[in-house]
């Protein structure tokens, strides 16, 4: 029991090691995305700042800050198994003696990593560039929301990632719109009302949709007592709703997930598609 | 009682192949037609044909990457696709390209193989190194980007990758196409102590003729997608009344060990 504890460990830990070498081996790249995401993140805060209207400046901060925190999240996951067929390890990784769920969580745990170290990284240099003070928002609340909805966000990343064990270009094409689509209709940096009728009931599927919610009211988002000095923000019992929607979710999502994976692997092995490259 | 290593019976595997672009016509094409064999443990086997005869698709069954369509396969006692997380953790193998990230280090892909195999970094990565000083590699190679080695310095690091975790059955899949005449002598040297010394059964996938007869105790002749013919070198030799393997091929087979590249094609098919 030990041992096998001992050696899901280390199987957990291969992915983490393998993920640090590779952004080690790739920092230029790494560089390059996070100033993109920096410099992508401050041109819509300014927004905010334009208008001199410090609780647009914040809607659009927090809304730039989660963006960034869960699509890359999702996006590491997703594309997985696109990067292994690029590098032409999957079928390595695929008959090692490695569970999926293992396999698949050393994957999410990074791509957790990535998304903690990105978002830090967006925040310091968004507080170059807007007059950021976070006094009085409901910053542990914010840390709940976000853990809650990274498993949401998970399970969509480990459906998405059945994509390209399907077909490595149209799968990572997939994922990208899915992304897209997330970004349009969760109501990122403006409220899901200015969305076309028709096409607000999407938003309600969306687990960002609900974690953007909750984080705005923890921050004082749309609250007249909040200034620019200090915020109102909301205490943890104001974002149940949205808390136990994104539980639910992820409760939904992640074994979904898992699910959809085996079986699409399973269908790879029977057409001979689980192949090195495509 | 003690099982063959290998046994595979009736194994047959199509996959569709579509002609025509507006309303394509899907037909099954057989990359596998029925094949059975055994090889022993500690036993050496080889298996001769051109692409598009079967083997790749065979040793991928074998690896787990992919399922039959019928007949058994079992190895070392397990059977396929059943039981596969047994398999896995007691096959090593060793494919015609060496997959490995490439802008990362020897010493950084061994030990992330090491750890997603449950192993020790520490004892996993001495096994590596044992086998790569036997191969011929300085030890100062180790932490150089495989994008910068040579391809037989990479295939030999995919050699020590597979033995890494001392498997009882190795997998070769043309392990030594492309290889210079060097890097191509030290890895058949090394697969002959290694089958003397440790014991380990090994299936060997090869176009190379001399090489099967150097190394493998047997040998399987594998056309368009069926075993044709298997036995020794001399034996083959001789029910063809062939001076050498590779007129023994032609006249068995039927072919020539030619590249076709079919394999591939009714695989992207």
């Amino acid at each position: 029991m030990e041992k096998s504890m001992e050696r899901t460990l280390r199987q957990t830990w291969a992915f983490m090691f393998r993920g640090y070498h590779l952004t080690r081996r790739y920092i230029s790249w790494v560089i390059v995305f996070n100033f993109y995401a920096l410099t992508t993140s401050a041109t819509v805060a300014l927004i905010g700042v334009a208008a001199k209207d410090y609780q647009l400046t914040l809607t659009l901060v927090v809304g730039a800050l989660q963006w960034n925190f869960l699509s890359i999240l999702y996006n590491e996951i997703a594309m997985s198994i696109g990067y292994e067929r690029w590098e032409g390890t999957l079928e390595y990784t695929f008959m090692a003696p490695v569970s999926r769920v293992v396999h698949l969580a050393g994957v999410s745990f990074y791509a957790l990593c990535n998304s903690i170290v990105n978002t830090t990284v967006v925040l310091l240099g968004l507080m170059l560039f807007t007059n950021l003070n976070l006094a009085g928002a409901n910053l542990f609340g914010l840390f709940i929301v976000l853990l809650v909805s990274m498993l949401a966000f998970v399970g969509l990343g480990l459906m998405a990632a059945a994509l390209p064990v399907m077909s490595p270009e149209r799968g990572a094409e997939a994922t990208h719109i899915f992304q897209g689509l997330l970004l349009l209709v969760s109501g990122v940096y403006y409220p899901v009302g200015v969305l076309p009728a028709w096409l607000q009931p999407l938003s309600r599927l969306s687990p960002a949709t609900y974690t953007l919610s909750a984080c705005r009211k923890l921050v004082g988002i749309g609250n007249p007592a909040s200034t620019s000095q200090y915020l109102a923000g909301a205490p943890l019992s104001a974002v149940t709703t949205e808390l136990a929607v994104l539980a639910l979710m992820g409760a939904v999502l992640i074994p979904s997930g898992l699910w959809v994976f085996a079986r699409v692997e399973r269908w790879a092995k029977h057409t001979g598609k689980l192949k090195r490259t495509g | 009682m003690t099982h063959p290593a290998i046994e595979v019976r009736d194994l047959r595997k199509s996959f569709p192949k579509r002609k025509g672009l507006f309303r394509p016509k899907v037909s099954e094409e057989w990359a596998l037609d029925g094949v059975s064999f055994e090889v022993a443990s500690g036993e050496t086997y080889g298996l001769l044909g051109p692409n598009g005869s079967g083997k790749s698709t065979l040793i991928r069954i074998l690896s787990t990457l992919l399922i039959g369509d019928g007949g058994e396969v079992r190895l070392l006692g397990h059977s396929l696709p059943e039981e596969q997380a047994e398999v896995r953790r007691k096959i090593g193998r060793v494919s015609v390209d060496a997959a490995f990230y490439k802008k990362l280090s020897a010493r950084e892909n061994l030990l992330y193989t090491a750890l997603l195999y449950g192993l020790k970094p520490g004892v996993a990565e001495k096994h590596a190194m044992e086998v790569l000083e036997q191969l011929g590699m300085e030890e100062k190679k180790f932490s150089v980007p495989l994008e910068e080695m040579s391809r037989g310095m990479q295939q030999k690091i995919s050699i020590a990758r597979a033995l890494m975790i001392r498997p009882p059955l190795l997998l070769l899949d043309e392990p030594t196409t492309g290889l210079d005449p060097k890097s191509r002598r030290d890895v058949q040297a090394f697969l002959e102590n290694l089958r003397a010394q440790e014991g380990t059964t090994i299936l060997l996938t090869t176009h190379d003729m001399g090489e099967a007869e150097r190394l493998c105790a047997r040998i399987g002749f594998l056309a368009h997608g069926k075993l044709v013919a298997e036995g020794t070198a001399e034996t083959l030799k001789r029910e063809a009344r062939a001076a050498n393997l590779d007129d023994a091929f032609i006249k068995l087979a039927g072919e020539g060990l030619i590249d076709e590249e079919a394999e591939s094609v009714l695989e992207e098919a």
